[in-house]
């Protein structure tokens, strides 16, 4: 008999991802695709993709958890359960301990407090407002005629960030134009973006102690994100190895628990 | 929803008589209509024959039917902020654009009925005074009313006897407008009735704390409608005891408003009108019942005393839940908690109602801190639905009830 995967599919609002784990837990294959317009559409896709990555789990997935924003688009999905949940059964599996999990998604910005035993007992989402979240690093990195990548390129070789006044995604990209009128260093400006997600997140939870935990797309390991909030934190921020696969990761853990696969 | 409250076809019945009277009186130029805030002094309109109408239940009624949000933009363009109460806003566009979701309960009905004299109590809000001057103006009648305090901690005598002697007031310029001297015996009549009345609706509410709960807050909101609207009439008294013997049976027979109850919450702040059904749809679907809510509450006045017609209904206006400090609502919730029994509380922070949206002052982390108490908080609005994302409170939701039942386990 065929060794069993889980399967854990986050049908995000900008972008997909899928993680497929083996019996014992392991990590078997992660893949992800632009969310784009059909949510059905990216999750058979996604699945595909892990299944040409390891082509033992063909008629051998278990049991598969569906998240995010599309979760109730994917039809092969045995259960579906918020990303949240997701996100808190990852962090506790990857770090073990008391924690504060921020994952800056496309669309919101989410906040989850877990106890010593793993429990969540608070969480936070952002308002209705794209600001804080990878939403408006695109909408800046447009406005400075660049890509998401581009922009964290440009803000690496920033010095001096500029601080930007207004939280408003529609207001700061005004704000931008002000400030590259004003031959304020595009790198520096760059910088300043990454700063006003920042303050935009630590206004959204007490984070003033604690261990603090960077998921999510733009969160990549020594990346410029990563390093604005360890500035305004003032101590390291642990961040996982594959940061945007994290929430697809804590859905493919429950998938396991949901069949029994780990206690 | 394990099947529907039989007491509904009633409710119906009564609500549509009640705005058939208010039409009627209205056309009428023997009769009185006066227009009352939702928990101003309603008893002295009773006592002196006014036909009284309720501006707030009318914008509920705005929101429920979902013609609000259409609806706001035209008080907007006269100056009425996005941000002031769109209870307000959606009903002074109703009033501009000659619409009126009673229609829909009796064609009959082509606008509301037209006030001879507006009747205030600002205990909850100022808007309150804003909405009703400007019918003032629009209608040019008389606005009255009773400034009683906001952010009490201790409803002192002294603020008994201030808001009382408000009330007593407005005698002179009702008797005036309604044509005849206020009969003692006819008030205390009307405390008396709204006394059972409200009595009779906390015994409702105390169904709540049945496991599994008979109602939720959901139909609270539809059965609070005689509490509101006939409050000091004897007819609310007959439907109540109709509604209170359902509930105890379904209580009996352990039928609960939500099938396979699994979790309990305890709502506060305002309802998000024209989301009524969705999210108690919602919550049902996931086994989560909100067997309570400060709102539904807000409507119980067991102060009222007909022996002390004057003092009691000042007492009623100053102990208003939404009346009170933070400190004190704190302790209400807590104890509501305990007494319901929840997993958690949702809070409702909407956005033009900052004076029913108890989660700006920290209250959600000392709850959670000092008396262990889970919540969630609900960005939206009661009437205004371009400030409600559907999917950022359906998650916010969802991740709570699964919160709760990580807790149970």
């Amino acid at each position: 008999m065929n060794a069993c995967f889980y399967c854990g599919v986050d049908v995000g609002s900008s972008y997909s991802k899928a993680v497929l784990l083996d019996a014992s837990g392991g990590f078997a294959a992660g893949a992800i695709r632009r969310t784009g317009l059909d949510f059905a559409r990216v999750a058979m896709e996604l699945h595909q993709d892990l299944l040409v990555a390891v082509p033992d789990a063909r008629d051998n997935v278990a049991r598969t958890v569906a998240t995010g924003y599309g979760r109730d688009n994917v039809a092969f999905a045995t259960s579906r359960i918020t990303e949240v949940s997701c996100q808190a059964a990852a962090c506790w599996h990857l770090f073990h301990q008391a924690l504060t999990a921020i994952d800056v998604g496309g669309q919101d910005t989410k906040i989850i407090v877990l106890g010593e035993t793993g429990r969540r007992t608070d969480f936070r989402m952002n308002r209705r407002c794209a600001s804080g979240t990878g939403a408006f690093l695109e909408e800046m990195a447009a406005r400075l005629d660049t890509t998401p990548d581009g922009l964290e390129a440009l803000a690496g070789r920033g010095r001096d960030a500029v601080p930007l006044s207004s939280f408003c995604t529609v207001f700061a990209k005004g704000e931008l134009l002000s400030l590259i009128r004003a031959g304020r260093p595009v790198e520096d400006i760059a910088l300043g973006v990454y700063d006003a997600v920042v303050r935009r997140v630590v206004e959204m939870a007490s984070l003033q102690s604690g261990t603090i935990v960077l998921t999510g797309g733009a969160a990549r390991p020594g990346g410029v994100l990563v390093g604005r909030f360890e500035a305004a934190l003032g101590r390291q921020v642990l961040v996982p190895d594959r940061p945007q696969l994290t929430v697809a990761l804590g859905a493919a853990l429950l998938a396991m628990r949901e069949g029994e696969g780990v206690p | 929803m394990s099947g529907r409250i039989e007491s509904t076809t009633l409710l119906q019945s009564l609500m549509a008589t009640a705005f058939r009277e208010c039409d009627a009186a209205a056309r009428d130029p023997s009769r009185r209509v006066a227009w009352c805030s939702s928990v101003g002094p309603v008893e002295l309109l009773r006592a002196l024959d006014f036909t009284v109408f309720f501006p707030e239940n009318h914008a509920a009624m705005l929101g429920a039917s979902r013609m609000s949000t259409g609806l706001i933009p035209f008080a907007n363009a006269e100056g009425f902020s996005p941000e002031v109460c769109s209870y307000m806003t959606s009903d002074i566009g109703a009033f501009r654009r000659n619409v009126t979701p009673l229609s829909r309960v009796d064609p009959s009905i082509t606008s509301v009925p037209k006030p001879d004299v507006l009747v205030y109590d600002s205990n909850q809000c100022r808007d309150v005074v804003d909405w009703f001057s400007f019918y003032g103006r629009e209608l040019g009648v008389p606005v009255i009313g009773v400034a009683a305090p906001r952010g009490v901690q201790e409803p002192t005598e002294d603020l008994v006897a201030a808001v009382a002697s408000q009330i007593r007031a407005l005698v002179s310029p009702l008797e005036a407008i309604a044509g005849r001297r206020l009969d003692p015996d006819r008030l205390r009549e009307a405390v008396a009735v709204s006394r059972d009345t409200s009595d009779l609706w906390r015994s409702v509410l105390s169904c709540g704390e049945a496991l599994p709960s008979p109602l939720t807050f959901f139909d609270g909101c539809i059965h609070m409608g005689p509490a509101v609207v006939l409050r000091g009439d004897p007819r609310a008294l007959e439907y109540y005891r109709a509604l209170l013997a359902e509930l105890q049976a379904r209580i009996a027979a352990g039928q609960g408003a939500v099938s396979g109850e699994r979790v309990r919450l305890y709502w506060d702040g305002m309802p998000v009108w024209g989301r009524l059904r969705d999210l108690s749809d919602l919550l049902a679907g996931l086994g989560a019942s909100v067997v309570g809510s400060t709102y539904c509450s807000s409507w119980v006045f067991g102060q009222l005393d007909p022996d002390e017609p004057f003092d009691s209904m000042a007492r009623a206006a100053i102990e208003l839940f939404i009346a009170r400090t933070d400190a004190v609502k704190e302790m209400v919730l807590a104890g509501e908690a305990l007494r319901y029994r929840v997993d958690g509380i949702v809070f409702h922070d909407a956005k033009t109602c900052p004076n029913n949206s108890n989660c700006r002052y920290g209250m959600p982390a000392r709850l959670r801190e000092g008396k262990g108490l889970a919540s969630v908080i609900v960005h939206s609005d009661l009437n205004d639905l371009r400030l409600h994302a559907d999917e950022g409170v359906r998650l916010a939701l969802e991740a709570f009830v699964e919160q709760c039942l990580e807790a149970r386990r």
